[in-house]
């Protein structure tokens, strides 16, 4: 069924496959970088003391991963202008991203943080290290090192969840092939050129991480 | 205003309890299917034959590598074009349960890798053939170990299972959209979607996460 695949129409539409992987390439950045500030702060409530403090920041992340994407999207999307706040579609878009995986950005951090044995922290303490100094030469650099594979297989997700936007109308990757589909009655090439856009993005983002984990691991954990 | 609306809201419930229905029957339908398959998967991708594992490992990669929507799409618009014509909600289960298997595939081969070599050696010098090894020695303790993913898939399937409202299945995200049309409360309407989603998703992560901590107290 791929043999009537009309190579011209997809060439002819290159430059506007291009936009939308252009497009969904930065969307993507801009939510991997919210998500990671929010991934951070939610962390950091997490594990401290305080529990009125940590309250929030538990109550965010059970929320968002319990409910699917498009529902928060639509929550947003539908929801912000009634409270006054109208947004390009954009923002929305890039607001719902960061939120979402920020959640799982926090998950991932706090594992990190939490695989480094009791023990290590006591030693530091025995040691005469102060809390800082306990953290910055002992805690963050193994439980960053243990972060990087799981956050980059956040952000593949991210890139995939990008395409969600189309939904709102944001024009990416998935809504530039749909443009094929409309004008040109022509849905089967404009997918196969939207799977590929996203399979480019999918096999650089695993191969980074494939090489990170090579370069990177540490002797005894993975 | 508040209760205004939230009644108008609460007027719809045949409507939400209905998309509710087709997202619980949806994500549980593709998970039986998804699994018979992938456990299918799993097997052939920690087996012996390579050439066999890798050509798996690459058709299940097209499908971790793609967004979910364009699954979707390709299943609804790309199968009509070589004479399958689908309804949209056989679409749905098809494409959900093609990605249920992917994932469950790769699930249950790192399960049967993470069964210690000895384990198959010591079956093989008992005389068991291959496949009594798999039933009856490496399977039970693979099982043990993927139950809690297995559990935390069936949550990704369902939240995974809004996405097929894009083409018009009448699932619970759809019902908040169809309701939004009408009752302009986009907070109140899709919080109460929201809520259907989170009552489910929620205990059934918090089961997960208990599995996980029995299974490793067990192996301790």
């Amino acid at each position: 069924m791929l043999g009537g695949l009309n190579t011209r129409v997809m060439l002819e539409y290159l430059p506007e496959i291009w936009q939308g992987f252009l497009s969904t390439l930065w969307l993507s950045a801009a939510g991997f970088l919210g998500a990671m500030a929010l991934g951070v702060l939610a962390c950091a409530l997490a594990i401290q003391p305080l529990r009125w403090l940590r309250a929030p920041a538990v109550a965010y992340v059970d929320v968002i991963r319990a409910t699917p994407l498009l529902a928060q999207l639509y929550f947003l999307y539908f929801g912000l202008p009634r409270l006054g706040i109208v947004l390009p579609e954009m923002l929305i878009g890039i607001i719902a991203l960061s939120l979402n995986s920020g959640a799982y950005m926090a998950e991932i951090i706090r594992s990190g943080i939490l695989s480094i044995p009791r023990g290590q922290v006591e030693a530091g303490m025995s040691t005469g290290l102060s809390y800082l100094q306990r953290m910055r030469l002992i805690v963050l650099p193994q439980a960053l090192r243990a972060t990087v594979s799981p956050v980059i297989g956040q952000t593949i997700v991210l890139v995939k969840d990008s395409s969600l936007l189309s939904l709102i109308s944001v024009v990416e990757l998935t809504r530039a092939g749909q443009r094929i589909a409309i004008d040109r009655f022509m849905p089967v090439e404009g997918l196969v050129a939207t799977a590929l856009g996203y399979l480019v993005l999918y096999y650089a983002l695993k191969s980074a991480a494939g090489a990170w984990s090579a370069r990177n691991a540490l002797p005894g954990r993975g | 205003m508040f209760w205004f609306y939230a009644e108008r809201i609460l007027g719809y419930w045949p409507v939400l309890l209905k998309g509710l229905g087709m997202t619980l029957g949806l994500s549980l339908l593709s998970l039986l299917i998804g699994a018979a398959i992938g456990f299918a998967f799993g097997i052939i991708r920690a087996g012996g034959n390579r050439w066999l594992s890798r050509a798996l490992g690459i058709y299940i990669d097209l499908f971790r590598g793609t967004p979910f929507l364009v699954q979707v799409f390709i299943v609804f618009f790309i199968l009509p074009a070589a004479g399958i014509e689908l309804s949209a909600f056989a679409a749905g289960v098809v494409a959900l349960s093609n990605l249920a298997a992917c994932f469950i595939g790769e699930i249950v081969a790192a399960g049967l890798k993470a069964v210690p070599q000895g384990q198959r050696e010591a079956a093989l010098a008992s005389g068991m053939t291959p496949a009594q090894q798999m039933r009856l020695v490496l399977m039970p303790q693979a099982l043990r170990i993927v139950t809690p993913s297995l559990v935390g898939q069936f949550v990704l399937l369902i939240k995974d299972s809004s996405v097929v409202s894009a083409i018009g299945l009448l699932d619970l995200t759809r019902a908040g959209w169809m309701i939004v049309q009408s009752v302009p409360q986009g907070l109140m309407v899709f919080g109460t979607v929201g809520l259907g989603y989170f009552l489910i998703c929620y205990p059934l992560i918090h089961l997960s996460r208990r599995l996980e901590r029995r299974g490793q107290d067990a192996l301790l």
